[in-house]
């Protein structure tokens, strides 16, 4: 069996996702989180030795397109998405100071 | 073989260094990794987006085969194992990324374990070179224009999902100097298979060091520092041995530093900290289920690979295999020079002179678009005596200029070349005027040759060929 879910395991991951909980929220989804795990772990019960391991379900690889732009599209994209946002600048989005690590 | 020189450690005595880099190269494709919208520097600010790499609900991406095969070029020119390969979703929020995670390659990268020679000879183990998208651009507008103080930024979605190639070394590299050698040799591998303009100035080449520092002879890794925005090979240089200098400072202090990203400040030429949190480093990795595999054939690796043009390195031994020595054939590749020198040869041009023009005198811009019948014209007319060496130089500028014949330049610069018996004649007349000086040079006063070939240059208003004088002289000495 695995180790079950603690509060800190979800206060880290609440950290990561950049959630704030209250200590009762942090409670609750602990407790409905760990009933999410709980039942993907019904999968161990398998037998699945014979499976090779796959990060897909689907018979597919090597999808690609060619290298063509499609710049007419792009224009309109670009005026809907900046009409969207909530603060512009000189055709440029407005965001507040990001704070911390560029990655 | 013999054992290449490496760089001497720059370093108290006792310590040396250890570098690993991870070069971005962003790659020369028409559209980016993932969407349709237009891979090109220098538009107005969100002009070339899409919804993919907008982030919008509902869209998703579809990988760009050309974008893969120049990644197999390089990955072959570094000699590394092209191998089936899966997406990742690296996930932090910062607002450069609107989908909150960047597309990049994770433990199945597309190119593993190969190497990179340096042209030292030494070869710097590369640990993979891996596909993923580059990221939007923020301007930090605020008091000082840096990041931790600034009122807001600016965000301009144009790079995001530009189609990059990360490329990392092993920790092998020994100092500042082999670091930059390995950041140009990889460029010019870059440029000359077609992957990347490989432009600094424009952020298509951009490198992070990861650097630390161990008592020389020991086979440990101590905590290293990785230091970002170096970009420039100067910035590389000074950002290494600024940081290896401080973590030597600190273990003889009896200190540590801390594992954490450090920013160059080219200005006041020191790294930074970062703002270092611990879990801000916890990128969550994960397989993409946007994405299926990409496992390139052997029939279209095997096709790319006989399409791959002539690498620098073998393009430098071409130079070696005429006579060419060290620096000189270096930079003659480096100024892709390497094909001007070996047709003009192929066409009879002496080697070494060639050699030394491309070195010397063709740090030019457009050099690389001379003629090579005429380069091979011009070393000829120096050669045959026709022109001097510094009327050499002179009419090759001019040809560079002007893309015109040599001889035609020469005639008009009235270079003609001065014929030896009269030469002798100015020589006799010179030696008559001056017949204690004379003597006292053929009794062995080496440093009047200075003199008198000085007169000579005077009396022919600088067209005679100094080496000719020097034949002369040695031989009327003889007389």
């Amino acid at each position: 069996m695995p180790e079950p879910l603690t509060p800190d395991v979800v206060a880290k991951v609440a950290d990561l996702a950049m959630l704030e909980l209250s200590d009762d929220e942090l409670q609750t989804f602990t407790a409905q989180l760990a009933a999410v795990l709980e039942h993907a772990h019904d999968v161990e019960e398998l037998d699945v030795d014979d499976v090779a391991p796959t990060h897909h379900p689907y018979p597919l690889q090597n999808v690609m397109r060619t290298d063509d732009p499609h710049p007419a599209v792009d224009a309109e994209v670009a005026a809907a998405a900046l009409a969207m946002a909530p603060s512009v600048e000189d055709g440029q989005f407005r965001v507040p100071p990001a704070l911390g690590e560029e990655p | 073989m013999t054992i290449p020189e490496r760089e001497p450690q720059n370093l108290p005595d006792g310590w040396e260094m250890v570098i690993g880099l991870e070069v971005h190269a962003e790659l020369a494709t028409h559209t980016k990794m993932f969407s349709p919208a237009p891979n090109h520097f220098g538009a107005a600010p969100n002009t070339n987006v899409h919804p993919v790499c907008l982030g919008l609900p509902g869209t998703l991406p579809v990988v760009n085969a050309k974008a893969v095969e120049l990644s197999i070029r390089v990955g072959l020119a570094l000699n590394c194992t092209v191998q089936r390969c899966v997406f990742a979703r690296k996930n932090y929020f910062y607002p450069d990324m609107p989908k909150d995670y960047q597309i990049s390659q994770y433990d199945q990268p597309l190119n593993a374990d190969g190497w990179l020679e340096l042209p030292s000879g030494y070869r710097v183990c590369v640990e993979r070179a891996h596909m993923e998208e580059d990221t939007g651009k923020s301007t930090h507008v605020g008091v000082s224009g840096r990041i931790h103080d600034a009122g807001y930024s600016l965000v301009d979605y144009n790079r995001a999902g530009v189609p990059l190639l990360e490329i990392v070394s092993r920790p092998d590299i020994r100092g500042p100097e082999e670091a930059k050698a390995y950041v140009a040799e990889l460029q010019s591998i870059l440029i000359a298979v077609g992957a990347s303009d490989g432009k600094f100035e424009e952020g298509s080449l951009r490198v992070d060091a990861n650097v630390s520092v161990r008592p020389t002879g020991s086979t440990e890794l101590r905590t290293r520092c990785e230091i970002k925005n170096v970009n420039s090979l100067r910035s590389i240089g000074r950002a290494i041995q600024y940081e290896a200098i401080r973590h030597v400072d600190l273990y003889t202090a009896g200190e540590a530093p801390i594992q954490e990203t450090r920013h160059w400040d080219e200005e006041g030429g020191r790294t930074r900290p970062g703002r270092s949190k611990e879990e801000a480093e916890d990128y969550r990795y994960f397989a993409d289920p946007d994405l299926v595999p990409i496992d390139p054939s052997p029939e279209w690796i095997d096709e790319i690979r006989a399409a791959l043009p002539a690498l620098p390195r073998e393009r430098r031994q071409a130079l070696v295999d005429l006579g060419g020595r060290g620096e000189a054939v270096t930079v003659t590749v480096e100024r892709r020079l390497d094909t001007l020198v070996r047709e003009a040869v192929a066409l009879g041009a002496d080697a070494e002179r060639a050699l030394i023009h491309a070195a010397n005198n063709l740090a030019v811009e457009g050099a690389d678009r001379l003629d090579s019948a005429r380069f091979a014209a011009l070393v000829t007319m120096e050669t045959s005596g026709q022109l001097t060496s510094t009327q050499a130089k002179q009419v090759l500028a001019s040809m560079v200029a002007t893309g015109r014949h040599p001889a035609e330049l020469a005639a008009e610069a009235g270079f003609e070349a001065m014929d030896t018996g009269e030469l002798e004649g100015l020589l006799d007349g010179i030696i008559a005027a001056r017949p204690d000086e004379w003597q006292r040079f053929v009794e062995g006063e080496a440093k009047l040759q200075g003199m008198f070939t000085g007169q000579i240059m005077k009396a022919t208003g600088g067209k005679a060929d100094g080496k000719v004088i020097a034949q002369l002289l040695a031989a009327k000495k003889q007389a």
